[in-house]
């Protein structure tokens, strides 16, 4: 995996509350045996119409949504369905981190697992990045702020190992792997 | 000792390695269960790195999410409609062969949903941990097993090291007391906890479901409950194992047999929360005060009791929510017509289930214009059925008796609502498009379904016996 210290892009704003992630990528697109290409079914039901035509009035649409690498998303993004499609379709989009007051368990796991940063903001901080789409923030990984445009620096949570592994672009399963002597002495010891 | 959870008990004793600041821990998996949507990046990843799956027979896999629920398709009569669904099947079949995994695949008596055949076979055992690749895979917890879902790529850390690295999550208790009233069931109890503690009100936690009502609770109940933490945010629920735990495993193919058998038993008595043991957060509900429960929005939090009218507070999201459902504040639910009816999936689709449905179809008829599906959780529920007559129930009245599967849960297979068509489901989520693309799904337990399926609209199930 690529280290990551550093995003510094636009925002994406989504603000609707609960977006599970069978909005983020429906069913019928995980019929997929890969992880690459779910970019563009990434809000499929959001972004087109019957026809398969973009739907002018969303978000990703638009032409200001190019290029962004941060979407800010409502709160608890990622509810439902364990499906890693939904964090491999947000980066194979481009997205490289994803805001919000609250992120649901299963997808924050699978995210960090894919150089998707997930950021939990307080109230304050994600009401004013709401009210300011496109705003230019900046998400540094090493010291855990994200900075708003005015220069306001706001810490956010993140588990020590996943960050560690994010800026060295450490692969979780490899280190895993090295603990395979602990993992045979455990079986041992409880006859398994 | 100090008095410690049964959460704690069974982390505990699953930790190859202790948690520190700086690094997880290291937690042995004692059962990896998978199916044909969220495994094979994780065979790929394998292959890549020239590993076999490290422990076999900790590893079950079955298909069931696209698989079709049409006898002919299911056993090649005729070819899978949707290309795409066969490939996925094809791959599992390819994947389980390489890696030398035990496959249920068409054609074996113990295929069926993951959630529903681990238990069935007697694999769901209480102190274990189970994963799979799946959300759902808290319904396991019923049996006192700490069981979550995972993403895929911790599918393939399970496959490669059946170890994954893990934060020990919070405890939350969520405490039950008093009788169900007639006509109030499991699903009801799950979708007024859910809506007690909002979708996200467990995250983080590990739920554990205590009190007289749960203790009262028959296996295919507490499974029903369990099932849907993950839609209160929580990725695990647990309840502890008691005499209708051991009662519902004795004798089961995977179980401990023999003298085995008595000494599991003694070490699962164990696995109890003891006096004292403290929990992150509680919080109580009165059974006695509950009625039947059905959804009217966009997540399972968004429910009301059967015969209460839709809440009118409430912002942007929630007005948006309302008008994808075609439906508008302070309406009842009741008298909501219905194109669809859909009993199964891992909540819901249990003999228990079918069961208490047909007895209140018997004799009746499925209203002109509602497509009533019903589909068994598994193949061994399916012959069970048939057994008891029950299938013959649901044709003469009009339903759709089909192979078991996810289905229409989630519509993978191509068992799908049309654009704008109601459905009351037994499922778990009634997400925007779940049901397929402009879907609008109900939950609500079976009975209730039933009663929407014969009166062609919401109605109260307990009008009906
Ligand atoms: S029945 Fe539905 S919720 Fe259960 S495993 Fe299948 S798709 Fe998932």
């Amino acid at each position: 995996m690529e280290p990551i210290r550093m995003i510094r892009s636009r925002t994406v704003v989504i603000a609707s509350t609960n977006i599970d992630t069978d909005q983020l990528m429906p069913a019928r697109f995980l019929t997929t045996t890969t992880r690459e290409g779910l970019g563009q079914h990434l809000f499929a039901d959001w972004r087109y119409d019957a026809a398969g035509q973009p739907i002018p009035s969303f978000v990703l649409n638009q032409p200001q949504a190019k290029g962004c690498q941060i979407l800010v998303a409502g709160r608890n993004i990622g509810c439902g369905s364990s499906r890693e499609h939904a964090p491999w379709g947000l980066y194979d989009y481009g997205f490289r981190a994803v805001v919000s007051t609250e992120i649901a368990d299963i997808f924050r796991n699978n995210s960090l697992k894919n150089g998707l940063v997930p950021v939990v903001v307080d109230e304050a901080t994600h009401a004013w990045l709401l009210e300011n789409p496109g705003a230019e923030i900046s998400i540094d990984l090493e010291s855990r702020v994200l900075r708003l445009p005015d220069g306001r620096e706001v810490t956010f949570p993140m588990e020590s190992f996943a960050r560690y592994c994010l800026l060295n672009g450490v692969d979780e399963t490899g280190y895993l792997l090295s603990q395979i002597p602990a993992i045979e002495a455990y079986e041992q010891r409880i006859g398994a | 000792m100090n008095p410690t959870t049964l959460f704690e008990k069974i982390w505990r004793a699953h930790e190859v390695v202790a948690q520190t600041a700086d690094t997880p821990a290291v937690l042995y998996i004692d059962l990896h269960l998978t199916h044909e949507v969220t495994s094979p990046q994780a065979y790929s990843m394998l292959r890549e790195r020239g590993l076999p799956v490290r422990r076999k027979d900790r590893t079950l896999a079955t298909m069931d999410h696209s698989t079709p629920t049409d006898a002919d398709q299911l056993f090649g009569r005729i070819p899978i409609k949707l290309e795409s669904a066969a490939q996925q099947v094809s791959q599992l079949e390819k994947n389980c062969a390489e890696f030398g995994v035990e496959l249920f695949a068409v054609g074996s008596p113990h295929r069926g949903i993951v959630h529903v055949i681990g238990p069935e076979l007697g694999a769901t055992q209480p102190g274990k941990t189970i994963v799979c690749g799946d959300s759902h895979t808290s319904t396991h917890g019923a049996f006192g097993a700490l069981a979550f879902g995972i993403g895929t790529t911790e599918v393939g850390h399970v496959l490669a090291t059946q170890c994954l690295l893990q934060r020990k999550p919070k405890t939350l208790a969520v405490n039950v007391e008093g009788a169900l009233p007639a006509g109030v069931t499991a699903k009801d109890l799950v979708l007024a906890i859910i809506r007690q503690l909002g979708v996200s009100g467990g995250t983080g936690s590990v739920i554990e479901y205590r009190g007289s009502t749960i203790r009262g609770l028959s296996m295919d109940e507490r499974m029903t409950v369990c099932n849907m933490s993950i839609e209160a945010g929580a990725r695990a629920g647990l309840v502890a194992p008691d005499e209708t735990t051991f009662a519902y495993l004795k004798g089961r193919p995977r179980a401990p047999q023999g003298a085995d058998w008595e000494a599991a038993v003694a070490r699962w008595r164990t696995l109890v929360t003891d006096e004292g043991a403290t929990f992150d957060r509680e919080i109580h509900i009165d059974a006695t005060t509950l009625r039947p429960m059905i959804t009217y929005g966009t997540h399972p939090g968004m429910s009301v009791a059967i015969d209460e009218a839709i809440p009118s507070d409430g912002d942007a999201v929630y007005q948006k929510a309302l008008s994808y459902m075609g439906l508008t504040a302070g309406q009842s639910m009741l008298g909501q017509p219905v194109q669809y009816v859909f009993l199964g999936s891992c909540t819901n689709g249990r003999l228990s289930d079918l069961a208490a449905a047909a007895h209140l179809l018997k004799g009746r008829r499925v209203a002109a214009g509602v497509n009533f599906l019903v589909v068994p959780g598994s193949d061994a529920i399916k012959r069970e059925a048939e057994a008891l007559g029950l299938d013959r129930i649901f044709k003469d009245a009009g339903a759709d008796w089909r192979e078991a599967g996810c289905s229409m849960c989630l519509g993978m297979n191509g068992d799908t609502v049309t654009k704008g068509a109601y459905c009351v489901s037994t499922s778990n989520r009634n997400f925007e498009g779940r049901q397929g693309v402009g879907s609008r799904t109900l939950l609500a337990s079976p009975a209730t379904a039933v009663a929407a399926a014969i009166a062609g609209h919401v109605a109260d199930a307990r009008q009906l016996s």
